[in-house]
Parts: structure tokens; sequence; C-alpha cells
């Protein structure tokens, strides 16, 4: 055996280890591990993003209106896992920018705050927003969310495909289902096996409330409280939905060629002709604006089985957590950030940025009703473009008509629950029917359970 | 210094030569404990203390934000009657039984290719391992890109052969295998691991064998396997394990990507996916914990049983096991 070393290298050896040994407690132990990392004067938002002019501008405006705080702007999507963290540790951001169809959720979790002293105390008039807007961001009338986007569903056609097709663009009509379907099939290409072009892509589904009004019902009672998911039209606006992607090739086909499309880039499924028609959000018309300029695009509004307009309408929403360092600043950033004056300052400078690029400024709907008219009056002018104008002046004129999947207390778990039994039908695991039973015995129990304070 | 001084000395001196190695040895015993202490504070602060916290938490309805109430073994009651607990435990258990032989198999060719390959061997075996490198997110997305029905690589790769390939990513029958197929895609860690066993193997033992005329298979059956069974075996617990706890991949291709955030496929929907789902999305922590403990029993009882039947086949050096 070696000699044992010196009294005072043996001290040392037995100080390093315990040194060692405490190191991870000193980790740990000072303060733990922030998601949001605020110092006092630090005011931290969670889910937004700073991608264009529009983005920076109103931070620039809410800085100005926060003086004493410094704004840390958190970028990237509204991550559930990381804002559920936060709050059960009791490290919250300040604001947070989340999909408005959460809200209702959260809200009945108690994870955010409700904004009706916020609202009184800074004299917010929320009458300034879309009245939908408002409600999708509200639970058992009080407002959760103050809108902070507002997405409205347009047809949008490529007119080439159309035309080669033998099809005028302006006999197109989504309320006759017979015709819809006569006409999917003859859009459609297939090749060799494979779908190589989409005729009519139902956008389910996550379209699926679209479908479900069209058909004359509602997702959901108007309280919130009721799913109404196994309801006899809703199962007929599935099946026959379905029944669009099966006249295709099936499912498989189908979602295949649409994963393969460049949606964001230049080779988009317009300017290659992979489509031929379909639903989608108005803020794809402005990336196409930049991606395609020249397209040969068009735009109707998606009917109901009644013929009248139906347009689907969501967005996102600015919300206090619970636990918000500083619920006060928390309330002027909202209202700073969603105001008519912050808006319109914001629009300027976007379609500034757009025009000096050389890209067509196909206008801003922002879900504040007053600054979209100033916006359309004062911001927006006709870009020559008689494609992306028709589609700007569309969309503003449906922005004003729409209806919300009513907001609930089960959030995601509702969303959930007729979104998987759409996939289980695509499929073909199960049948409408099935797959809708199912859905409303998952939806409501999450409801019950969510309404009994237990969700 | 008279006779009797030098007596007492040197009474004194053996005593402390006698007594200083059994002193040593406790300071040696304290030294080793204050080196593994980080271990052991942090398994008990980030291991140990989660899993009592979740087994209490197994018995509320802790939805994450507000107080925990007590539901007694309601939780447990609900494992039974949920219809996702047994489709994502079959998920998993179906991917498990499909993985871990295929990228043992795999794993093994590769080894025994490298073994072969002489000076390019460094070089091979930092290329099969750079894609464990590659974080599993990547490897989800690549997921949905590779094996496209209509575009994708594997596809085409195979319609080059007159093979027209299934639709991968959408037909529930073709999911899993699509999975496990890119799950073999960080097989190199386990290469890595068997090449060291294979480089273990005495060389006089296939000299022998070949003295007595035995062929390729029978050296490998009957030299090579019992002598890197015992890796064998690591590597069946340890991928066991692996795989009943997938997440990543499926979560990213099927239920978190901004190319899947309405799309999901129950037959992707593997049990730590679903587990996920309940505690961060549908804020059921007290449900969710029940589930975790659920998965903890598998996968123990699966380990239990591999180790019983491990008793035939692993060879342990001198017998020790």
């Amino acid at each position: 055996m070696a000699a044992p070393p010196p009294r005072r290298t043996r001290r040392r050896t037995t100080a390093l280890a315990s040194a060692l040994a405490l190191f991870p407690l000193l980790l740990t132990g000072c303060g733990g591990v922030s998601v949001t990392g605020s110092a006092p004067d630090t005011f931290t938002t969670m889910g937004y993003g700073m991608g264009d002019a529009l983005a920076t501008d109103r931070i620039d405006t809410a800085k100005a209106a926060l003086p004493s705080l410094h704004i840390n702007v958190t970028e990237g999507a509204f991550d559930q896992q990381q804002f559920l963290s936060a709050v059960a540790a009791g490290d919250p951001p300040d604001v947070v920018h989340m999909d408005r169809s959460l809200i209702g959720g959260y809200a009945a979790q108690g994870a955010l705050l409700p904004l009706t002293s916020c609202l009184s105390q800074a004299h917010v008039d929320t009458g300034d927003f879309y009245k939908t807007a408002i409600d999708e961001g509200s639970l058992n009338g009080a407002v959760y969310a103050l809108p902070d986007s507002y997405d409205s569903r347009l047809l949008l056609m490529d007119d080439t495909v159309l035309r080669n097709a033998g099809v005028r663009p302006s006999s197109v009509n989504t309320s006759d289902w017979t015709s819809l379907k006569s006409l999917t099939k003859k859009l459609q290409r297939q090749q060799g096996g494979k779908l190589t072009r989409i005729g009519f892509d139902p956008k389910i589904p996550e379209f699926f409330p679209l479908w479900a009004k069209a058909n004359g019902a509602d997702l959901i009672s108007a309280d919130g409280r009721m799913a109404h998911l196994n309801d006899p039209r809703v199962v007929e606006a599935l099946t026959y939905a379905v029944s669009l992607v099966n006249e295709q090739g099936g499912w498989g086909k189908f979602k295949s060629l649409r994963d393969s499309f460049d949606t964001f880039g230049a080779k988009n499924q317009f300017a290659r002709d992979q489509v031929g028609m379909y639903p989608m959000e108005d803020w794809y018309v402005n990336a196409l604006a930049g991606l395609s300029p020249h397209l040969d695009l068009g735009t109707q509004t998606f009917k109901a089985r009644d013929g009248k307009p139906l347009n689907w309408t969501s967005g996102y929403g600015w919300a206090i957590p619970k636990g918000s360092p500083h619920p006060e600043a928390a309330c002027t950033f909202i209202k700073t950030m969603t105001a008519t004056k912050t808006w319109v300052h914001a629009a300027r400078a976007k379609a500034a940025q757009v025009r000096k690029a050389g890209g067509p400024y196909t206008g801003d709907v922002t879900g504040n009703a007053v600054a979209d008219r100033i916006i359309e009056r004062d911001v927006w002018k006709p870009t020559g473009n008689a494609a992306y104008d028709k589609a700007t002046r569309m969309l503003y004129s449906v922005s004003n008509k729409g209806f919300i999947v009513t907001s609930n207390a089960a959030g995601t778990e509702f969303k959930d629950a007729w979104q998987n039994a759409i996939n289980r039908v695509l499929s073909g695991e199960q049948t409408p029917q099935q797959a809708l039973d199912q859905a409303q015995h998952e939806a409501q129990s999450a409801l019950d359970l969510a309404n009994e304070g237990r969700g | 210094m008279t006779t009797t001084q030098h007596a007492r000395l040197g009474d004194s001196t053996r005593r402390r030569s006698a007594k200083v190695p059994g002193r040593w040895r406790r300071h040696e015993t304290w030294a080793a404990y204050g080196f593994i202490s980080p271990w052991i504070v942090g398994f008990l602060v980030f291991t140990a203390g989660p899993m009592i916290a979740s087994f209490v938490l197994s018995f509320t309805d802790y939805d994450g934000i507000g107080a925990s109430h007590s539901v007694g073994l309601d939780n447990y009651r609900h494992l039974f009657q949920d219809p996702a607990v047994a489709k994502s435990l079959a998920n998993t258990l179906l991917f498990t039984v499909m993985r871990v032989p295929l990228s043992m198999a795999l794993a093994l060719l590769l080894a025994m290719l490298l073994l072969r390959v002489g000076r390019a061997s460094g070089f091979f075996r930092t290329l099969f391992y750079l894609p464990v490198m590659t974080p599993s997110v990547a490897v989800g997305i690549l997921f949905l890109l590779l094996f496209n029905g209509n575009v994708g690589l594997i596809n085409h790769v195979l319609g080059l052969f007159g093979v027209q390939g299934p639709a991968w990513t959408t037909d529930s029958l073709w999911i899993k295998p699509g999975l496990v197929l890119t799950s073999l895609w960080s097989v190199g860690s386990t290469v890595i691991i068997y090449l060291a066993a294979l480089k273990n193997v005495p060389k006089d033992l296939y000299e022998a064998a070949e003295l007595d005329g035995v062929g390729r298979w029978n050296s490998f059956r009957h030299v090579t396997f019992p002598q890197i069974s015992g890796t064998l075996f690591f590597t069946l617990i340890v991928n066991t394990i692996a795989s009943l706890q997938t997440f990543t991949e499926a979560y990213t291709a099927f239920f978190g990507s901004s190319n899947s955030q309405t799309y999901s496929n129950d037959a992707a929907l593997f049990y730590v996916v679903y587990l996920f789902q309940q505690a961060f999305q549908y804020m059921h922590m007290g449900y969710a914990s029940a589930l975790a403990w659920l998965l903890f029993l598998v996968v123990l009882l699966i380990t239990v049983i591999q180790a019983k039947v491990s008793k035939r086949f692993v060879y342990y050096e001198g017998d020790q096991r």
C-alpha cells in the first residue's frame, strides 16, 4: 500500500470533494432555472415574432409607452409546454401572444388573468375590435385576450387551371356540393398512379368548422358547454368533405402531394399549377403577393349550402398570465399593441417597406376593426395588379362577417377531439359516424371536467 | 535513550503504522463519497425527487397551475378505461418488437464489417456515429421528407426497381415500419459498442475453431455469439427501454411540427406522446403521472423477463453473473 499523503493534502482533497458536491446545489439553489430570466425592470413577451415592419414598428410603439422597462421579445411560436411550465413555476412572462382558440382552456385553468379591470382602467373600447375576435378571447363573459390578428377564410383559385379545364372561374360556387364534387374530379390530375394536381382541397381537418357551418351546424353550443360533434349535419359535412379527398385518390396520395408543396417558396402550388382551388387564410394572399406577384390568382368567398357567404375567423390574442411580474405594465402593453393608432402607424411602415422592395402591398387585417377601415382607406392603394387588388377588396368586405368556434373551457382537448376524429376517418380507421361519436364523448367529458374546474 | 524508551518508541511507531492505513482508508472512503456526491445529489434532486413527486401527484387531479386535490385511485382506474392508453401501449410495444431486433442485427452486421475494414475502420466508425449527433427533431422532419409517398426519396428508389412504395406517412399500416426504418439512422452508437466487444473476443478461440474445421457460421454461433452475449444483452435492455420511451421523432412528424399541426395519426400515438399530451396540452398532470408509473411498471416487467431469459444465452467470463 502506498504511503498516505500528508494531512494538508488530505484536507485539500476533502475540501475539493465537498465543493464539487455543493456545486449542483449552488446551481439549482440560486433562484432556480428561469424561463424568462427577468430582471425586475425587464418586461418579457412570449409567442410573438418580429417577422416584418408591422411587428417591429408596434414593438417600438410599445417600448415608447413603457419607457421604464426593458422589453424583451422572446421570439418564436407559442409553446404550450414552455408556457405551462413557466406559469406552474411562478416564473411566467409578462404577456403572452397565443391562438385565441386556446384562451378558453387556459382561462378556465386560472392560467390567465381576466382583463376586466385592465380594460376599464385603461379605457379600452372593446367595440373597436371585431366582435367575433373579442368573443373568441373570452370565457363566460369575461375578456381574457385582446385580438392581435384576424384571419378570414377565402376561396383561392388558380384561374389558369380552371380555364384550361374549361371552367369559368366566376361560375365556381361552393354552395352546390354536387357540382363541387364534379368540379373537383375535373380539376384533379393523376399520372402513373400518383396524384399530380389537387383539384379542390377541402382543407380538412383544420377547416372542418367551415364545412359544418356550411351545412348549418356548429361544433359547440353558443354557451361553449355542449359539444355538437355527432350532430347529423356535422356527420353529413364530414362524410362529404372526406368524399372530396377520396375522389382524388384517397388520403395517402392527397396528403403526400400536399406535403410536397413549396408553400412559401417561388415554386409554390399555384406557381406550379399543383392545385385548382381551396379555402385558405387570407394571410396567404399576402405571402403569394411576395412570392409570385404575377399569378393568375382568383379569389371568392366560401359559400354555405344556402348560398350565403361564409367566413370562419380566428387569430391571435394578447393575454396576461397568472403571476405576471408587471400586470399593470402588461395592461399598458396590450392596450398599446392593439390600439388603432399603433396598427395604422405600423401598417404605414410595412407598406413603405413592401413598396420599397418592389412588391405589392395587399393590406392588413388586424383584429381592430377601426384600424382596418383606416388602413383600407388611407394606407392600402390599388397596386394595378388586378388579381391581388380584387383579393384585398374581397378580404376587407368579408372581414365584417364571420363566425367562430365558440370559446370553451376545454380548449385544446376540444379541438383535438374533432381534429383527431377527422384524421381517423381520413386514415380509414373509422367511419364518420363512429369517429364523431367517439369525439363527442371525449369532447363532452373534457368540457364537463373543465367546467367543473377539474380540467 | 534507554532501552525502555526505545521499546516505547518502537511500540508507538508500530501502533501508528498499524493505525494509519485504517484512518487513511476512512479518508479514502470519505473522499470517494465526496467525489461521487455530485451524482448522488443530482440523482436525489433530479431523479428520485421528481419520481416521488410524480407518485404523489398520480393520486391527485393536479393541473399544473392550481391547487391539487386527492382523487384516490381514480387516475389508475381511468388508465384501464381509457382506449388511448391501450392503443398507445400497443403501438409502443409493436414498435419495440420491430425496432430492437432489427437495430441490433443491423448494428452487429455493421460492426462485423468494420472489424474487417482494417485501416479505414476509424473513418467508417466516425461515419456511422455521426448520425447519432443529429437532433431527433431533425430526424422527425427527415422522416416526412424521405418517406413522402409522392415525392420521397425512399419511394423514388423503390420505383427504380419497379416497386410502388406505400404511403409511409399517412397509411396507418406503414407508419410504424417507416418510423422503425427512420430510427435505424441512429444505430451508430450500438455499432461502436459491438465493435469493442468483437475486438475483445480472443483470437485463439477462432484459431482453435479453424483448426477443428469449423465454418464461418458455426464460428460465429459457437465462438462470437457466446463471447459477446453479455454486450448483446446490455444493448437489448438499453434499446428496449429507449424504444418504450420513444417520443421525439413520432411527435415531431405527427403531432408537433408545423407540417403536422392538425394531422395526427393514431398509428403514431406512442405511449410517451400520449403522456406528454395529457401533461402539457391538456394539463392533466395527475393523470400523466399515473401514466408515467404504468410505463415504469411495464419497463420493469419487460426488463425482469429479459433478465430471466438472458440466463439461458448470456455467457459471462469466469461464470460471474
